[in-house]
């Protein structure tokens, strides 16, 4: 339980990147694999943002003079998730129009049928 | 087959991944250089929120990389989908609420956007939300109001003018004070909303940029 208690965060978020390397690796249809990138994109998150957590920590804001700096969390990784959900908008949609591509092309989206992309 | 073979690669990267972390415990100390980023961020930047002072003053060659990145999404998305044809069936109109609630709704959503990114440097929030929240508006009245929408080329032009005032902003911190992307305005009085320099224009012009552009994105996936 103590093991649980302390790790719960560790858990979640490599279970997410498990969940979506699990699907990446092994699922067929094209637009599950682009949802398991988005999988594996929302555990990293968590993850960067779990590491820079303190103790009850509070947000790195400085909203009125006096505030104890000490408790502050780590600003970096908050700043790398910021900009990383944006990107991570951008290289779904990304994924999702060459998906629109293939459909169109070969008129399925089962990855074992694409000629090319077999194994 | 294929599955067997990816589960027992995921395991191995598990045992992998579990030793690496195992001494990395969770809600302790901080980075030496987050200590220099909480203790001197609000002396050297006049920024309140770190997050903020950091993305764009500390690491601010960072976030043209990644506002890069977002753009030749949006290009590559393009170009993938240029010439694309749909074979369009017959959009039924929006519901009444939904037309209405559109037209209610998105003016106000558009002024949430500017708000968030307008105080990026005093509370929570940046460029990068308010413009994500931008673009949920447009997406609703992409969905509602299905007849007005932006033209392609103010897409174009307003994305290629951010990216531009973005890299000269970064020129005249060269210019002034030697380095790129460097702090070269008066830092004014901390916690008002014309304070921080150069920071709250570099996150203007990014919330612009980011809006149009997931807007760009969604136009594009919907034809």
């Amino acid at each position: 339980m103590d093991f649980l208690y302390k790790n719960i965060y560790y858990i979640g978020a490599f279970g997410l990147i498990f969940i979506g390397l699990y699907m990446v690796a092994a699922k067929k249809n094209l637009i599950k694999i682009i949802i398991g990138l988005g999988f594996i994109d929302t555990g990293i998150n968590l993850f960067l943002i779990m590491i820079g957590y303190i103790k009850n920590g509070t947000a790195p804001i400085f909203t009125k003079a006096g505030i104890d700096s000490a408790q502050m969390v780590d600003p970096v990784p908050q700043a790398l998730v910021l900009t990383a959900i944006v990107i991570n908008v951008a290289i779904l949609a990304l994924a999702l129009g060459l998906a629109i591509k293939l459909y169109e092309h070969y008129k399925t989206l089962d990855v074992s049928k694409i000629r090319g992309l077999k194994w | 087959m294929r599955k067997t073979i990816s589960f027992i690669l995921l395991v191995i990267l598990l045992i992998g991944i579990y030793y690496a972390i195992a001494q990395v415990h969770y809600g302790e100390n901080k980075m030496e250089v987050s200590k220099h980023y909480i203790n001197e961020g609000l002396k050297e930047n006049g920024v309140t929120n770190i997050v903020t002072s950091v993305v764009l003053n500390y690491r601010g060659f960072d976030t043209l990389g990644e506002i890069t990145i977002l753009f030749i999404g949006a290009i590559g998305l393009g170009l993938v989908l240029f010439g694309f044809e749909t074979k369009r069936k017959d959009i039924m109109p929006a519901s009444l609420i939904l037309a209405t609630g559109c037209r209610f709704l998105f003016p106000l959503i558009l002024l949430l956007g500017i708000y968030i990114f307008v105080h990026g440097h005093l509370t929570p929030g940046g460029g990068f939300q308010g413009g994500a929240v931008i673009a949920s508006g447009f997406l609703l009245s992409y969905i509602g109001c299905s007849k007005k929408r932006i033209s392609e080329k103010g897409i174009n032009i307003l994305e290629s003018l951010g990216g531009t005032i973005f890299i000269l902003i970064g020129l005249l911190g060269l210019l002034f004070s030697g380095y790129y992307l460097s702090n070269f305005l008066p830092k004014g009085t901390i916690n008002t909303l014309i304070s921080g320099g150069i920071i709250p224009l570099l996150y203007i012009v990014i919330g612009l940029k980011v809006g149009v552009e997931l807007a760009g994105i969604i136009y594009k996936l919907m034809e």
